[in-house]
């Protein structure tokens, strides 16, 4: 899976956020970093922050497009 | 088949004082993240009751459909969906782990035994 299209998912689900970054770990498109800072995540437990994150990604966490996701999030607050 | 396996999965989850699902054993981790899991369970003392999800994807399967978590690992504590391997490493990092399983399991929950592995198709 392209960088882009797994970004703009989250972009979409983000709208807020203030930093979004992909990294693509291995090179293969399916060892993904993603790093979102949004105004959504403050006070939220870091579960339910990874829960939207997860939500975000649903489809290609489903059909096996992402093999592996790492999640770093971050309130604004 | 199915059902007796959510139930061997749900009795884990409700019964350890800490389940870690994760791909491969304690003893031979099979990826990256479980291993970050496992790690950083043990730094913070934890008990760890493993259970590797790599032998039938049913496992996987009947766990996601339980927890509502997509990926692996995923950990709980006394029943509860603590998250998966980015979670509990930053959990461990900033000490609330460590809080979470004392106020759990009580104080003295690292001294409880060594890491064990459960067979969820048996």
């Amino acid at each position: 899976m392209p960088i882009d299209a797994l970004k703009a998912l989250l972009e979409r689900a983000f709208p807020d956020a203030t930093e979004l970054r992909v990294d693509d770990r291995t090179g293969g498109g399916d060892h993904f970093h993603v790093t979102i800072a949004s105004p959504r995540f403050n006070e939220l437990p870091l579960i339910d922050q990874h829960r939207l994150v997860n939500e975000a990604l649903d489809a290609p966490l489903h059909d096996g497009t992402i093999h592996e996701l790492r999640i770093k999030t971050k309130g604004t607050a | 088949m199915s059902d007796e396996l959510r139930e061997k999965i749900q009795h884990v989850i409700e019964k350890e004082p800490v389940a870690l699902f994760m791909k491969g054993t304690p003893q031979f981790v099979m990826c990256g993240n479980s291993d970050r899991a496992l790690r950083a369970l043990r730094e913070a003392g934890a008990p760890v009751t493993a259970v590797d999800i790599l032998p039938d994807p049913a496992i996987r399967q009947e766990l996601s459909a339980i927890s509502g978590w997509p990926t692996i690992p995923q950990v709980f504590v006394r029943g509860e969906l603590i998250g998966g391997a980015d979670i509990v490493e930053e959990l461990a990092a900033n000490g609330e782990l460590q809080r979470k399983l004392a106020d759990a399991l009580g104080p003295e929950y690292w001294s409880a035994e060594d890491d064990r592995t459960v067979n969820v198709l048996s």
